[in-house]
């Protein structure tokens, strides 16, 4: 299959504590990745570059063959206008730990906001296709509501839905569901495991390992600004090599 | 026998009946009681102080209320503070914008601005406009007195000040903006001028309208400065008249009532606007 997120050599600092210290990582198309690791391992960070929320010091982020935030011109690296960077943005999609839903936002002007006015789609046909993933997130009654008069589980539903009006090639998790009771974890993980059957690439920041187990088509573990080891969730989940991974499933299993 | 003053006994005559069945009595508030009467004693006493005193001359207020030259003056006073807030706002948001950029030069511009608009009195700054012909007596080939009429000066100098303030309200509004809420909409792409408009600003606007509402009130009562450079108006128009008449307090009465009055119609517009603004701001789930 072919690869859609080919992450190289890429290193990030933060002042003088640096974060990612060189990840390669590539992702096929239609593959879910989910990436583990201790708090501070630098997993968001990463997922964050590969949308350019994050600009990398070093290193390269290509999705689906365009590299992401750069323009490769000779033997140089050019940072794109901001336009050109909104343009790639649209083409993947990310979802918040804290959902980030608009307040001031019904449900469905929050689904429909980018379409309209990032992709410049008529309204009526972009009001057509929220209501349509809001039907597939279970939440097709909840359209004129605002996003806090929902519980948290379902506006982080809502905020999935408002991902995927933009069609995206890739989808970007960083937490999906740590900022949700228990009991609302499972309707959140239902909607993901849905879009993973559909064949959508997923790269999933999470601590679900039950998810992992069940949706991954690989795991990668982090520590401390690197990958330690990757590969199959049965490899990396039950006969962890490293010893910083079998110390980090014996905290969280 | 007092564990079973709670427990439901049978109703007999002389047996206490139990405590589920009794009638609540509200303790007395008797301060409240007497701060209440006094405060009406005395409200009541300064009511009829002003409506019994001759030297309110009411029927000299009400002869004027409603004159062409009160009029006018009002009108001024009214389009004075509209111009002067729209202006002083949108040289505000600019500031406030400067303020908040990234951009090293055009944040201490932003912020000197502020700092010396907000250090000169506008009483000051407006004597100095009027006399900036002291200063430069040619500007672009023409006489500067010719340039700074008092109302120019008046629009001048409100401005000015109001825009110094105003940037630090907006500045607080967009500062009261989650930070997630910017990254959501660039992960989205949705552009810059896009996010500020439809994102940032409409949440922005709920810590904004508090005191710009206040900006606005004040702002209607501190045109009223500009009578010292001669411009026509509320206060200035009664004084024209008083000087003429010498009824002052009467005349001063009609401004007081006429800024009362638009003072209240503003309040009240303000309570629309800021209802507008709370959308989805409900009793979360």
């Amino acid at each position: 299959m072919s690869v859609m997120v080919d992450i190289r050599s890429v290193h990030k600092s933060f002042g003088s504590l640096e974060v990612l210290k060189g990840i390669d990582l590539s992702v096929r198309a239609g593959e879910v990745t989910v990436v583990l690791g201790p708090s501070g391992s630098g997993k968001s960070t990463l997922l964050r570059t590969v949308n350019h929320l994050e600009k990398v010091d070093r290193g390269a982020i290509s999705v689906d063959g365009e590299l992401i935030g750069y323009r490769r011109s000779g033997d140089r690296l050019y940072e794109l206008p901001e336009r050109e960077v909104l343009r790639q943005r649209t083409r993947i999609g990310f979802v918040f730990q804290n959902f980030h839903l608009f307040p001031h936002l019904t449900v469905l002007d929050n689904v429909v906001e980018a379409p309209v006015s990032a992709l410049k789609r008529p309204r009526g046909q972009a009001v057509e296709a929220a209501r349509r993933l809001l039907e597939r997130v279970g939440l097709a009654e909840k359209a004129d509501a605002y996003p806090r008069q929902l519980s948290g589980g379902q506006q982080q539903r809502v905020a999935i839905a408002r991902a995927l009006a933009l069609e995206p090639r890739l989808l970007l998790f960083d937490e999906p569901t740590s900022a949700l009771d228990p009991e609302l974890v499972g309707e959140v993980l239902d909607v993901m495991r849905d879009l993973a059957g559909q064949g959508t690439t997923m790269i999933v920041v999470t601590h679900e390992i039950g998810f992992a187990r069940e949706v991954a088509d690989t795991v990668v573990f982090m520590d401390d600004g690197r990958i330690v080891e990757q590969g199959p969730p049965g490899d990396v989940l039950d006969r962890p090599r490293e010893e910083r991974t079998k110390a980090f499933l014996s905290k969280v299993l | 026998m007092s564990s079973d003053t709670l427990a439901k006994a049978p109703a007999a005559p002389d047996l206490p009946r139990p405590a589920d069945t009794l009638p609540i009595v509200p303790r007395r508030r008797l301060g409240q009681w007497t701060a209440a009467v006094a405060v009406l004693v005395l409200l009541a006493l300064a009511v009829n102080s002003v409506l019994r005193n001759e030297a309110f001359q009411w029927d000299v207020v009400a002869d004027y209320f409603t004159t062409d030259a009160v009029l006018r003056g009002l009108w001024l006073t009214l389009w004075l503070t509209a111009v002067v807030m729209g202006l002083g706002f949108a040289l505000g948001t600019l500031l406030a914008a400067a303020r908040l950029s990234t951009n090293p030069v055009l944040r201490s511009v932003g912020w000197g601005y502020v700092w010396l608009f907000r250090s000169i009195p506008i009483l000051v700054q407006l004597l100095l406009w009027f006399n900036i012909g002291a200063l430069y007596p040619q500007l672009f080939g023409v006489r500067t007195v010719d340039l700074f009429t008092p109302i120019a000066v008046a629009i001048i100098g409100l401005t000015l000040h109001e825009a110094a303030y105003a940037a630090e309200v907006v500045r607080g509004g967009i500062l009261s903006v989650d930070r997630g809420q910017i990254e959501a909409a660039q992960a989205l792409g949705l552009s810059r001028w896009r996010r500020w408009w439809r994102i940032v600003l409409p949440q922005a606007m709920r810590a904004i309208v508090p005191p710009a509402g206040n900006m606005l009130i004040g702002t209607l009562k501190g045109t009223s400065i500009v009578s010292v450079i001669a411009v026509q108006d509320l206060l200035f128009s009664v004084q024209l008249v008083y000087h003429r008449t010498y009824q002052v307090i009467p005349l001063l009465m009609v401004a007081t009532v006429w800024y009362t009055l638009v003072t209240s119609v503003l309040s009240v517009g303000q309570y629309y606007v800021e209802r507008h603004y709370a959308r989805g701001t409900g009793p979360a789930r």
